[in-house]
């Protein structure tokens, strides 16, 4: 039986499995890939230690990183379970099961999508969700990016570079994104700022060929836009799905106090899953060393 | 007989890189297309796939679009 097993290797997972391997805890890492979202993230300014610096590199660093230490690291591998039984946990993949003493779910959160008609027909032929994949293929082309906040806006910005006209639609009043990015986006000549929309309805043939929205406030008048890319971000839902029996929050995330216990002895959650104050890279990474000095505290407790 | 492998691209998608990695770490070989940069390349992959996600390989002849490991690893043999 191993001591612990982390699940998921975003910013909060890598981060534990450097705690946990300079603690000299036998664990293994079980996740999809390294990097976890920070390979998704485009531009990053606001990482301690780098002005700048893209998401892939970062990613690329936290794995060097991970890599300095000889440890279990299944990549590749998606886990479906964690059950829970009498102070030991059975995690299942699918590639096999795993028992250990206690485990760490970092699972990190998956795009939100908006539910309304047309978005699954034209999934991949031209509805995005992510701009940092897909956003050079409408080069030339009139998009759409929903939502207001830092991704929505790093996907404007990326796409005013290549795009013909952009269209940036916000349900509320106002762009919640950090100050620097609403500064830059404004001085954007090619990109229309809609706040107050919804969008209503994706159309088009094989793609997509425009948006229908409508205004939240007032006169509730209807506007169509004709854009060949449609770049979702509004946010995340927690991946909180393989454990049960664990206290969630109405969002789903897993609830932890601040030091990262769930409400199940010896299972501890980190990041993006978690119900967390704020989901940012630098927080995640905070979280899963905290996570990694918990174990360690339990399983001297409990030897 | 060495396998005909096209991958369709772009260079900012985690996905694309992770594919060609992979196909890197098996010694596979494969034309590389920048469809970020390449409107005849890019037209010939939605034209080819049906859609616009990244990426998208092609093995002699028979599309697999995203990074779909095992599917690959099917297609050719290994």
């Amino acid at each position: 039986m191993r001591e612990c097993i982390v699940i998921g290797g975003g910013p909060a997972g890598i981060s534990a499995g450097i705690y946990l391997a300079r603690k000299k805890i036998g664990f293994s890492i079980i996740t999809e890939n390294v990097g976890g979202q920070t390979l998704w993230s485009g531009d990053i300014e606001n990482y301690v230690g780098y002005q700048y610096i893209s998401g892939t590199e970062l990613a690329g660093k936290f794995r060097a990183h991970l890599r300095d230490f000889s440890m279990d690291l299944k990549e590749g591998e998606k886990v479906y379970r964690v059950m829970h039984d009498r102070g030991t946990f059975t995690v299942t993949s699918d590639r096999g099961e795993y028992r250990t003493k206690t485990a760490i779910i970092c699972t990190g959160s998956r795009a939100r999508e908006l539910n309304i008609p047309g978005e699954k027909d034209f999934r991949n032929k031209g509805v995005t969700y992510c701009a940092t994949c897909d956003g050079p293929l409408f080069a030339g082309k009139n998009v759409a990016v929903i939502g207001g906040g830092n991704s929505g806006l790093d996907a404007a910005l990326q796409m005013v570079r290549i795009a013909g006209k952009v269209y940036l639609v916000e349900q509320k009043q106002n762009l919640s994104a950090d100050r620097t990015l609403v500064e830059r986006i404004l001085r954007e000549r090619t990109c229309e700022i809609i706040t107050n929309a919804s969008v209503e309805e994706i159309s088009g043939d094989r793609f997509v060929r425009g948006i229908r929205i409508r205004n939240t406030v007032g006169s509730r008048a209807e506007r169509i836009l004709n854009v060949e890319g449609v770049l979702v971000e509004i946010g995340a839902i927690p991946n909180s799905d393989l454990v049960d029996g664990v206290e969630k929050n109405e969002a789903g995330e897993i609830v932890v106090d601040c030091s990262v216990k769930t409400s199940i002895p010896g299972l501890f959650a980190a990041g993006d899953v978690t119900n967390v104050y704020k989901k940012q890279i630098i927080i995640a990474c905070g979280e899963g060393a905290k996570a990694a000095m918990a174990v360690s505290e339990y399983l001297n407790l409990h030897k | 007989m060495e396998k005909k492998v096209k991958v369709y691209a772009t260079a900012t998608c985690p996905y694309c890189r992770m594919l060609k990695d992979f196909l890197d770490s098996n010694k596979i070989a494969y034309e590389d297309f920048n469809v970020g940069t390449d409107p005849a390349r890019r037209e010939e992959m939605i034209a080819r796939s049906g859609q616009m996600g990244v990426p998208v390989t092609e093995i002699d002849g028979k599309i697999i679009i995203g990074f779909d490991r095992e599917a690959i690893k099917q297609e050719l043999g290994i």
